[in-house]
C-alpha cells in the first residue's frame, strides 16, 4: 500500500528482499508460531485522508465545551491561566518535540540546557536547592515523595492532610500499597489541617507529613508550624505546591520543606482534559541522591567549554534496575519546556503580578458572593479558590450557569461528606470583573428561583 | 572559553525588560500584606529572567539548533521507535475542544473527548487482543507498575499472599525490574540461551508457587521473536503466575501477533513510540494497559463506560487498585495516538510493521560483514550488533556512536541489552527511505574501515558538533544542577 508516512516503493522492497535473501516479507515473520499468528487485518476503522479526518475530529472536538467559549471557574488542581502565545511557538519547534531523552549530549545541548534552566526556575520559585527534570504530574510526584520519605527514614507510616487534592491522595494510597506503607489521613478543620489531630497522629514511626500549599480549598495554611511538628519526630516534611502561587507566597524551602512537589500546569500548559501536565520534584541537598527521575548537570567538554549532561544516573532504572530510586523513565520534558517558556515570559516581575492578580480577583469574588448573601466558608487567607455554600445542589447550579456560558465550580459534595451544596470556585487572572459579576448574579438568580418555588 | 558558550537565559536578563502581557486588572488594588498571614508574603522575589519576547524566541531558537530530533535527521535509537511524528496529530491535539477542556467538567459537556477515549480503547483492544484497556497510566514504566499492582490485587483477591517474585529476562528493559520493586516485588532474572531467547530450562527452574508474574518483551530487546512463547505461557500459568507483555516493541508485530493471542494477561503500550506520541525530548508519553478478563475488576478507577449512547466514568469499582494518576491519563497524547491510528487504518498498521521489519533486516544484512552479529536469525523491528571486533582494535562502541554524530546521525542505543558485549541496538522504523538507510550504512562501513586504518579519528570523535565529549565524571562528582549568579 502507499501511505504518506512510508516511503518504501515496490522496487525498493524487491531490492531489499534480495539483499536479505528472502522471497517475501512474510518469511521474516516465520518465527511467529502458527498457532498465535494473527491473520489478515485488524477489525478497526478504515484509514481516512488528512482532510476528512480533520473534519471528523474537529466536529468531535466541538462537542466539548471549552474554556475559550465558556468562562470557566473550575480549578481544583487544573487552571485556566494566561498562556503566553510564544509558548506554543517554542514547543512546536520540532528539534525539541521530535527528539527523545538526551542520551547523546553533543547533539542534545538544546534540550539539556532548557531542562537545566527549568531546574533553576523551579528552585527559585520553591526555595529548594535541587529540582529534577520533571515527573508525570503533581499527584504522582507527591506519591513518589511519600515513598522517598519512607525509604529515606526507614519508617512505614505517612500522614497526609485531608486538605490535599483528593485525587492526589488516592494516588498516594496506591503507590503506598505497593511499598506496604501505611497512609493516615489527617482531618481538616475550617478548611485547614487540624493541628490538634495532627499532633495526636504524629509519632516516631512517622516517615513524612504531606500537605498542600495553597491547599485544595484554596487556603493558605500555617505550614511552617506543621513542618516543625514533623521535624520534631524526625519525619520529612513534604509540601505540594502550586508554583504559580509562589510568585508571592513565601516558598516552601523557607518554611521547612524537605521535599516540594507540584504541577507546573499553571505555567503555559493547557488543561487538556487532565493531562499531560508537568509534575516537578524539588529537594534539599541532603536528599539529592534519593531523587527520582532525570537530572541535568553542568560540566565542561574536552576543550573546557561549558555544557550539560544527564547526571547522577546511578539512581535511575536503566543503571540500577531493581535498586533504582524510582521506575520513572519517560517524563514530561516537552511540558517542562513549555513551563520554562511561560516562567521566562512572566519573568521576575510577571510572576509576582500574575499571582497578585489571582489573589485580588478572588478576594473581589469572595466579597461579591458575600454581598449577594452567600456564605463563603473557611475564613483563612486564600490564593485563587474559595468555597461557597450555594444553598442547593452544585450540579443544578452548574447546569443553570452552563446555559449562561459559564462553567461553574467543583462540587465538593462529591468528595467531602460535610460539604454538600458547596462549590470550590477558582478565579484566575483571566476571569474578568464582568464574568465574576455574572457568576454571582446567575448563582443568586437560580437560588432565588428555587427558594421562590419552595415558598 | 566562556564567551563561546551558549548563554543561559539568566545571563541575558536585564532589569526592566518584560516578556508578558497580562490582562488589565479590573478589580480594586489591595495590599497583599493585609491579605496574607504574617510570614507568608514572599520577601525576596524568585529570580526568574527579565527578557523581551524576542529575547525568548532567539534564545530557544538557538537552543533548538543545538538539538537533534527526528525532523533533523535519522534517529535509529533502538527500542525507542523514533518514527516520523505526523503533523496532523499536533494540529488535532490543539483543537480548543481537546486542549482547553477541564477534567472535572460535567460529563455532559465533554462527551466528544470521552467518545474519543472510548473509541481509542476499542481500537487498542483489537490491536492487542486483550479484553479491556485503561488509558490512565502516563508512560510505559507507569503502565508496567499499574499492571503489576493489578496482578498483585488479583493474587491477593484469591487469598494468595505468597507470590513475592517477578521474573524478568536478562535482556529486559531496566524499567521492568524497577517497576517490580515499586510494586513491592523481588526480581528474579531468567537467562537467555544461545539463540538470544529465554532459556526454557532456566525458566522452569526459577518459576514456582511464589511467582507473581513473568515480564516479557516480544520481540525481545535483541529484536528476536520468542518463538517458545506458548510453552512459556504454559509454564508460567502452570504455577499460577501471570504473563506480562512490555509493549515497547509492538511496532514489530502489529497485525502479525497479538499479546492476547500469545497468552499474555496484561500488556502496556507506549503510545509515544508505536503510535507517534511524539517523544517530546523525553516525554510526555502515554502508557495504556490492556488486560485479560480475569484482571478487569482490578483496573484503576474510574473506568470509562458507554451507557445508552452516553459515555460515563464508572467509579463504583470495589476491587480497583485505586488511582494511578489524577484524572484520566495523558489525554493530549492519546488524542495524537488516536489520530495516528485513524490515519493508518488496518492496512496501514499492517504495512507499518512489515516495512519496519523489512528495514531492520535489510540494515542488519548489509552491516553484518563489518560488525559482529551475535544472533543471526531474521530480526523483527530492530537488531543488535556487537562492537567487540572493533574493541580489539582499541575502539569502543561509545566511540563509534560519537563518530556517527559527525555524519549527522543520532546513534543507536548503546551498551544495551546487557547480554551483548559492546552492543549497538538499531531500530530504523518504517518511515525511513532506502536512501536514508543506505547513507547510514555507508557511514557505518566507513567507520568500520576507519577503526582499522585510522582509529584515532573515531576515538576522538565527534569533530563537528557544537561541543565535544563532556566530562560526565565531573558532572557527577561536583554536581552543578542549577544556575547561580556567582
Amino acid at each position: 500500500m502507499k501511505h504518506r508516512y512510508m516511503p518504501m516503493t515496490t522496487a525498493d522492497r524487491e531490492e531489499m528482499l534480495k539483499v536479505i535473501g528472502v522471497d517475501s516479507v512474510d518469511e521474516l515473520f516465520e518465527a511467529i508460531p502458527e498457532e498465535v499468528r494473527f491473520k489478515g487485518e485488524y477489525n478497526i476503522k478504515q484509514a481516512k485522508s488528512e482532510s476528512s479526518l480533520t473534519k471528523e475530529l474537529s466536529k468531535l472536538a466541538a462537542k466539548n465545551a471549552d474554556s475559550q467559549r465558556y468562562a470557566s471557574f473550575l480549578g481544583a488542581g487544573v487552571y485556566d491561566h494566561y498562556k503566553p502565545i510564544i509558548v506554543d511557538h517554542v514547543i512546536s519547534r520540532s528539534e525539541f518535540y521530535t527528539a527523545y531523552t538526551p542520551y547523546q549530549p553533543e547533539i542534545s545541548q538544546g534540550e539539556l540546557q532548557a531542562i537545566f534552566e527549568f531546574q533553576t526556575m523551579i528552585c527559585e520559585l520553591t526555595g529548594m536547592e535541587i529540582a529534577n527534570s520533571s515527573m508525570y504530574d503533581g499527584g504522582t510526584a507527591l506519591a513518589e515523595a511519600g515513598t522517598l520519605a519512607a525509604g529515606h527514614t526507614r519508617k512505614k507510616k505517612i500522614l497526609i492532610s485531608e486538605t490535599v487534592h483528593p485525587e492526589s491522595r488516592d494516588v498516594v494510597l496506591t503507590y503506598a500499597k505497593g511499598q506496604s506503607i501505611e497512609v493516615v489521613t489527617v482531618p481538616q478543620r475550617d478548611g485547614v489541617t487540624d493541628i490538634e489531630q495532627l499532633q495526636e497522629l504524629l509519632d516516631e514511626n512517622t516517615a513524612a507529613v504531606l500537605v498542600q500549599y495553597p491547599n485544595f480549598f484554596g487556603q493558605i495554611e500555617d505550614i511552617e508550624k506543621i513542618g516543625k511538628l514533623t521535624h520534631a519526630v524526625k519525619g520529612l516534611f513534604v509540601v505540594s505546591s502550586n508554583p504559580l502561587a509562589l510568585g508571592v507566597l513565601t516558598p516552601p524551602g523557607k518554611l521547612g520543606a524537605d521535599i516540594t512537589v507540584g504541577d507546573a500546569q499553571p505555567f503555559g500548559i493547557p488543561e487538556s482534559f487532565g493531562g499531560p501536565h508537568c509534575g516537578y520534584f524539588a529537594v534539599t541537598k541532603k536528599l539529592m541522591r534519593k531523587l527520582p527521575g532525570r537530572l541535568v548537570g553542568e560540566t565542561v567538554d574536552e576543550d573546557g567549554k561549558r555544557g550539560y549532561v544527564l547526571t547522577l544516573q546511578a539512581r535511575e532504572q536503566h543503571i540500577r534496575r531493581d535498586k533504582a530510586t524510582s521506575n520513572i523513565c519517560s517524563n514530561q520534558a516537552l511540558n517542562a519546556l513549555a513551563a520554562s517558556v511561560a516562567m521566562t515570559a512572566l519573568g521576575k516581575v510577571g510572576a509576582q503580578e500574575i499571582a497578585y492578580q489571582n489573589i485580588v480577583k478572588t478576594r473581589y469574588a469572595k466579597e461579591a458572593f458575600e454581598n449577594a448573601g452567600f456564605d463563603v466558608v473557611f475564613n483563612g487567607a486564600h490564593f485563587n479558590e474559595i468555597v461557597v455554600n450555594v444553598k442547593k445542589s452544585v450540579k443544578e447550579v452548574n447546569q443553570y450557569l452552563f446555559a449562561n456560558d459559564i462553567i461553574g465550580g467543583y462540587d465538593l459534595g462529591l468528595k467531602f461528606e460535610n460539604l454538600e451544596n458547596h462549590a470550590l470556585i477558582a478565579i484566575t487572572e483571566l476571569r474578568t470583573k464582568e464574568e465574576i459579576d455574572a457568576l454571582v448574579q446567575h448563582t443568586a438568580a437560580i437560588v432565588q428561583e428555587t427558594e421562590a418555588l419552595n415558598a | 572559553m566562556r564567551n563561546e558558550d551558549q548563554s543561559l537565559i539568566f545571563e541575558i536578563t536585564k532589569e526592566g525588560r518584560i516578556g508578558y502581557s497580562l490582562p488589565e486588572l479590573d478589580v480594586p488594588e489591595l495590599d497583599l500584606d493585609e491579605l496574607l498571614p504574617a510570614g507568608y508574603h514572599r520577601e525576596e522575589a524568585a529570580e526568574l529572567p527579565e527578557v523581551s519576547e524576542l529575547d525568548i524566541m532567539r534564545h530557544y531558537t538557538a537552543l533548538s539548533k543545538r538539538n537533534h530530533g527526528i525532523d533533523s535527521g535519522f534517529y535509529p535509537l533502538g527500542s525507542c521507535t523514533m518514527k516520523y511524528n505526523p503533523k496532523i496529530n499536533e494540529s488535532v491535539a490543539r483543537y480548543p475542544g481537546f486542549a482547553n477542556i477541564h477534567p472535572l467538567q460535567d460529563e455532559s459537556t465533554v462527551q466528544g473527548a470521552m467518545e474519543l477515549m472510548y473509541d481509542l480503547q476499542e481500537h487498542l483492544v483489537e490491536i492487542t487482543g486483550m479484553d479491556e484497556i485503561t488509558l490512565q497510566p502516563a508512560a510505559g514504566a507507569h503502565g508496567e507498575w499499574t499492571a503489576l499492582m493489578m496482578i498483585r490485587a488479583f493474587h491477593e483477591a484469591n487469598g494468595d499472599f505468597h507470590r513475592t517474585k517477578v521474573i524478568v529476562p536478562d535482556s529486559a528493559h531496566g524499567t521492568n525490574p524497577a517497576s517490580a520493586t515499586v510494586a513491592g516485588y523481588d526480581t528474579i532474572t531468567v537467562k537467555s540461551d544461545e539463540r538470544g531467547l529465554v532459556d526454557l530450562e532456566d525458566l522452569k527452574r526459577v518459576v514456582g508457587d511464589d511467582t507473581a508474574a513473568l515480564m516479557l518483551t516480544n520481540p525481545n530487546t535483541l529484536g528476536l521473536f520468542e518463538d517458545d512463547i506458548v510453552k512459556m505461557a504454559e509454564i508460567v500459568h502452570g504455577v499460577g503466575g501471570k504473563l506480562y507483555y512490555d509493549g515497547a516493541n509492538l511496532n514489530a508485530v502489529m497485525s502479525k501477533a497479538r499479546p492476547g493471542d500469545m497468552g499474555f494477561d496484561a500488556v502496556h503500550l507506549n503510545l509515544h513510540k508505536t503510535f507517534t506520541g511524539p517523544h517530546g525530548g523525553g516525554g510526555p508519553g502515554s502508557g495504556p494497559v490492556g488486560v485479560h478478563k480475569d484482571l478487569i475488576p482490578f483496573l484503576p478507577a474510574p473506568v470509562l463506560v458507554k451507557k445508552d449512547d452516553k459515555f460515563t466514568f464508572d467509579y463504583d469499582r470495589p476491587q480497583a487498585i485505586g488511582r494511578v494518576k489524577p484524572f484520566y491519563g495523558n489525554f493530549g497524547i492519546n488524542v495524537r495516538a488516536y489520530t495516528y491510528i485513524r490515519s493508518m487504518g488496518p492496512d496501514g498498521l499492517k504495512a507499518v510493521t512489515e516495512n519496519a521489519v523489512l528495514n531492520a533486516n535489510y540494515m542488519m544484512r548489509r552491516l553484518e560483514p563489518y560488525f559482529d552479529l551475535p544472533y543471526n536469525q531474521h530480526c523483527k523491528h530492530e537488531f543488535v550488533l556487537s562492537g567487540r571486533r572493533q574493541k580489539k582494535l582499541g575502539v569502543r562502541t561509545l566511540d563509534i556512536a560519537k563518530r556517527l554524530l559527525d555524519f549527522g546521525y543520532h546513534p543507536p542505543t548503546i551498551y544495551f541489552p546487557l547480554n551483548v558485549e559492546e552492543g549497538m541496538m538499531i531500530e530504523p522504523t518504517e518511515t525511513e527511505s532506502k536512501e536514508t538507510l543506505d547513507s547510514f550504512i555507508d557511514a557505518m562501513i566507513q567507520i568500520a574501515k576507519e577503526v582499522e586504518d585510522n582509529p584515532e579519528i573515531v576515538q576522538t570523535a565527534p569533530h563537528t558538533t557544537v561541543i565535544k565529549r563532556l566530562d560526565e565524571t565531573r558532572a557527577a562528582r561536583q554536581p552543578v544542577l542549577r544556575y547561580s549568579k556567582d
